[in-house]
C-alpha cells in the first residue's frame, strides 16, 4: 500500500502549506467553505499531521477535502504560516491519481470539470470563453447571457472584440501553434496523464453505478449525474435536519 | 528615528509599479464577459496616456481556473506560465500587467514558489525547452492591471468630467470596494497596502471624489470558488456567500460596487439576479439592486466615455441609476446599437430598468 504522508511531501505545496498547525481554528473561523458546508479545514490540518496511514486514505476517499474554494483566505491568516487551502489542493492531486476520487459525490465532479474547463484549454486555448459558456448549464447568467451569445458578433465589434479573429484582442482565435504548445506542455509536464487518469477511473466508476458513458462530450448519463448529483448531507444545516 | 521605523513598517504595504513598456496578459472570464473593460484599459494606457502596452496574440490561458478547480497539476501551470515569460521575453518586455485576479495570484505564487524551491524553477526550465525550445526571463516588474490604473488615478482624475458625487445633493458616492481574494491575500506583499489595508481600489474611488464604505464582511470572499460554481450541484456554496456579502453591505446603502477582478465581477452581478428570481430579494435603494463594475469601467464613466461603449449594458444590473446620480447624460436609443448604428434586438427582463 501507498505512503500517502510520503506522497504528499514530494508536492510543493503541502510542504509549503504544512508547517506545525497548533489547531487554533483561525483557519476556520475565515473560510467561505466552512460557512455553509459541514466543513473543517482545522481538522484536515490536523489528521495530516498526525501521518496515519489508514485515516489519510480515508480522506482521500472523503467528501469533505472538496468542499474548499480555494480562495486561500486561510493563508493570510494562520498565525504559524500553514495554508490549509495549499494541503488541500495537493490532497486532491493526490486523490486523483490514486484513483480515490470518485469513492466520493464532490470527488466525482472532477470528471464534470475536465470535460468542461479541462477540455476549453485544448480546444480553445481558455479555460473559459464566451462561445463555451452555455446558457443551459448556467440559468444564472440570466437573459443577458443568452442575448449575447445570440449577438457576439455585434457586441464585440462595437466592444472592440476580435472573437475567433485573428491578431490582438478580445477572444481572438488562439494560433494553431500555440494550441500544439500547450498541449506539449501538458504531455511533458504529467498534465495529459492527469486527464487519462480522471478519464480512466470516471469510466470505471460509470460502469459501478450502471451509467452510460461516453468517451467524448457531456452528453451521457454520467456527466449529467456528476454534473448535478447533491445527496443533501454535504451542509451543516442538512446534517442537523437528518 | 521614530518616522524612520514607521517608513520601514509601511514599506512592506507599498509596491513598485513600472511606468511603462507593458507586456500585456487577457483574463479568460473579462474578455469574454466585460471585453470592453480590457479595450478601454488599453486606450487608456495607450491613446491617452501614451504608454507602450504590446500584446501577443499567441498568449493563451494559464489554465488558472483549471489549476485552482484541481485538473491541473502545479508544474504544468508553471510551465504554461513561463511560456507567458518567454513571449515576453522574446518580444524584449520585462514588466507584466495582467488583467485576471487568479492569474496575478498564480504569478504572484508561482514566483515566490521558485524563490523558495529553486529546484522547481529548474525544473519548469527543462520543460519549457523540452515542449517548446523557449526559454524564459523572470519579469523585473508585475502589476495588475488595477494596480496600474491606481498609479495613474490623478492622471485620471485631472480628466475627470464626472466625479463619483450625487449631482443632486452635492453628496459623494458610497462604493463598496470588493478586491478578488487572490490580489494580496495569499501574498501580501504583491498588493497594494497588503492583505490588511488594500488601497488598490479604495484609492481610485476616493481620488474620483466617493466615498468608501466600509461593511463588516467586506473581505469576504465573492464565493467563486471555483469548483464550487463550475459544478451546477455546487452553486449553493457561490450564491450563498454572495448573499452573505450582500447582506452586510445592504444598510450602508451603496450606489456601486466595484471590483479589481473579473470573476467576482460576474458573480456579484449574476447572483444579485439570481437571489432575486429565488427569493425576491433586492439590495439597492428601492427595490433596485447594486451595479456591480469593472475599475476599468468607472474610470471611462468618470472621463466622460459612452458608458454604452464601455459595455455596461451587458450586466445583468443595469446601470442607469449610478448614471442618473452621477448627473451623466446618456442616449437611450443608443444603448443596443452597433458601432455603425444599426438596432439591435432589445433584451428581455433585466435589472435596473
Amino acid at each position: 500500500m501507498e505512503d500517502v504522508f510520503e506522497l504528499l511531501q514530494k508536492d510543493v505545496r503541502f510542504e509549503e502549506g504544512l508547517k506545525a498547525c497548533m489547531n487554533c481554528g483561525v483557519c476556520t473561523a475565515i473560510c467561505p467553505a466552512a460557512e455553509f458546508y459541514d466543513y473543517d479545514p482545522r481538522k484536515i490540518v490536523d489528521i495530516v499531521q498526525r501521518k496515519d496511514n489508514d485515516e489519510l486514505i480515508r480522506l482521500l476517499k472523503s467528501e469533505t477535502i472538496w468542499y474548499c474554494g480555494e480562495c486561500l483566505s486561510c493563508k493570510t491568516r494562520c498565525p504559524r504560516g500553514n495554508t490549509p487551502g495549499y494541503i488541500i489542493m495537493a490532497l486532491r492531486t493526490l486523490s486523483q491519481k490514486l484513483g480515490y476520487f470518485t469513492e466520493s459525490e464532490k470527488g466525482r465532479q472532477q470528471f464534470a470539470i475536465k470535460r468542461t474547463v479541462g477540455e476549453n484549454i485544448f480546444k480553445y486555448g481558455y479555460c473559459v470563453a464566451a462561445y463555451a459558456v452555455n446558457p443551459e448549464l448556467h440559468p444564472e447568467q440570466g437573459p443577458i447571457w443568452e442575448y449575447m451569445l445570440e449577438n457576439t458578433d455585434d457586441i464585440f465589434e462595437r466592444l472592440g472584440g476580435q472573437v475567433n479573429g485573428v491578431g490582438t484582442g478580445p477572444l481572438r482565435k488562439i494560433p494553431q501553434d500555440a494550441l500544439d504548445e500547450l498541449k506539449k506542455i501538458f504531455d511533458v509536464t504529467g498534465g495529459t496523464e492527469l486527464f487519462e487518469q480522471i478519464e480512466k477511473h470516471s469510466e470505471r466508476k460509470a460502469a459501478e453505478m450502471g451509467l452510460q458513458f461516453n468517451k467524448e462530450g457531456i452528453d451521457n448519463d454520467y456527466f449529467t449525474e456528476v454534473y448535478t448529483a447533491n445527496n443533501g448531507k454535504h451542509t451543516t444545516h442538512e446534517k442537523q435536519e437528518d | 528615528m521614530k518616522n524612520e521605523g514607521k517608513k520601514k513598517i509601511w514599506a512592506d504595504y507599498q509596491k513598485e509599479i513600472a511606468d511603462d513598456h507593458f507586456f500585456y496578459v487577457r483574463s479568460c472570464i473579462r474578455q469574454s464577459f466585460f471585453p470592453g473593460s480590457e479595450q478601454f484599459f488599453l486606450h487608456l494606457m495607450r491613446d491617452v496616456l501614451g504608454k507602450d502596452v504590446y500584446e501577443n496574440p499567441s498568449h493563451t490561458t494559464c489554465t488558472g481556473i483549471g489549476y485552482h478547480s484541481d485538473v491541473v497539476l502545479s508544474q504544468t501551470i508553471m510551465t504554461v506560465v513561463a511560456r507567458h515569460f518567454a513571449l515576453m521575453k522574446e518580444a524584449g518586455y520585462k514588466n507584466i500587467a495582467i488583467s485576471c485576479v487568479t492569474s496575478f495570484g498564480i504569478y504572484t505564487e508561482i514566483l515566490e514558489t521558485w524563490k523558495h524551491f529553486p529546484e522547481e524553477l529548474e525544473k519548469t526550465r527543462e520543460y519549457l525547452y523540452k515542449a517548446t525550445g523557449r526559454e524564459f526571463d523572470i519579469p523585473e516588474n508585475m502589476a495588475h492591471t488595477s494596480d496600474i490604473i491606481y498609479k495613474f488615478r490623478d492622471e485620471i482624475a485631472a480628466r475627470a468630467k464626472n466625479l463619483l458625487v450625487n449631482k443632486e445633493t452635492g453628496e459623494p458616492l458610497n462604493i463598496v470596494e470588493h478586491i478578488g481574494c487572490h490580489y494580496a491575500k495569499m501574498f501580501p506583499k504583491s498588493g497594494i497596502g497588503g492583505a490588511e489595508f488594500p488601497r488598490v481600489l479604495s484609492g481610485m474611488a476616493e481620488t474620483w471624489g466617493g466615498k468608501v464604505v466600509d461593511y463588516p464582511e467586506r473581505r469576504h470572499c465573492c464565493g467563486f470558488g471555483f469548483r464550487q460554481y463550475i459544478v451546477q450541484a455546487n452553486r449553493g456554496y457561490s450564491v450563498s456567500n454572495t448573499a452573505k456579502k450582500f447582506a452586510s453591505m445592504q444598510p450602508f446603502k451603496p450606489d456601486v460596487v466595484i471590483t479589481n477582478c473579473p470573476g467576482c465581477n460576474m458573480f456579484m452581478d449574476r447572483w444579485q439576479y439570481t437571489i432575486k428570481e429565488m427569493e425576491g430579494t433586492t439590495y439597492g435603494e428601492d427595490g433596485e439592486s447594486i451595479p456591480v463594475l469593472t475599475y476599468e469601467e468607472l474610470a471611462g464613466l468618470v472621463m466622460g466615455y459612452n458608458p454604452w461603449d464601455l459595455g455596461l449594458q451587458y450586466h445583468m444590473v443595469q446601470s442607469e441609476p449610478l448614471l442618473k446620480k452621477m448627473g451623466i447624460m446618456y442616449d437611450i436609443e443608443d444603448k443596443f446599437k452597433t458601432s455603425d448604428g444599426r438596432q439591435m434586438p432589445i433584451p428581455e427582463n433585466l435589472i435596473n430598468v
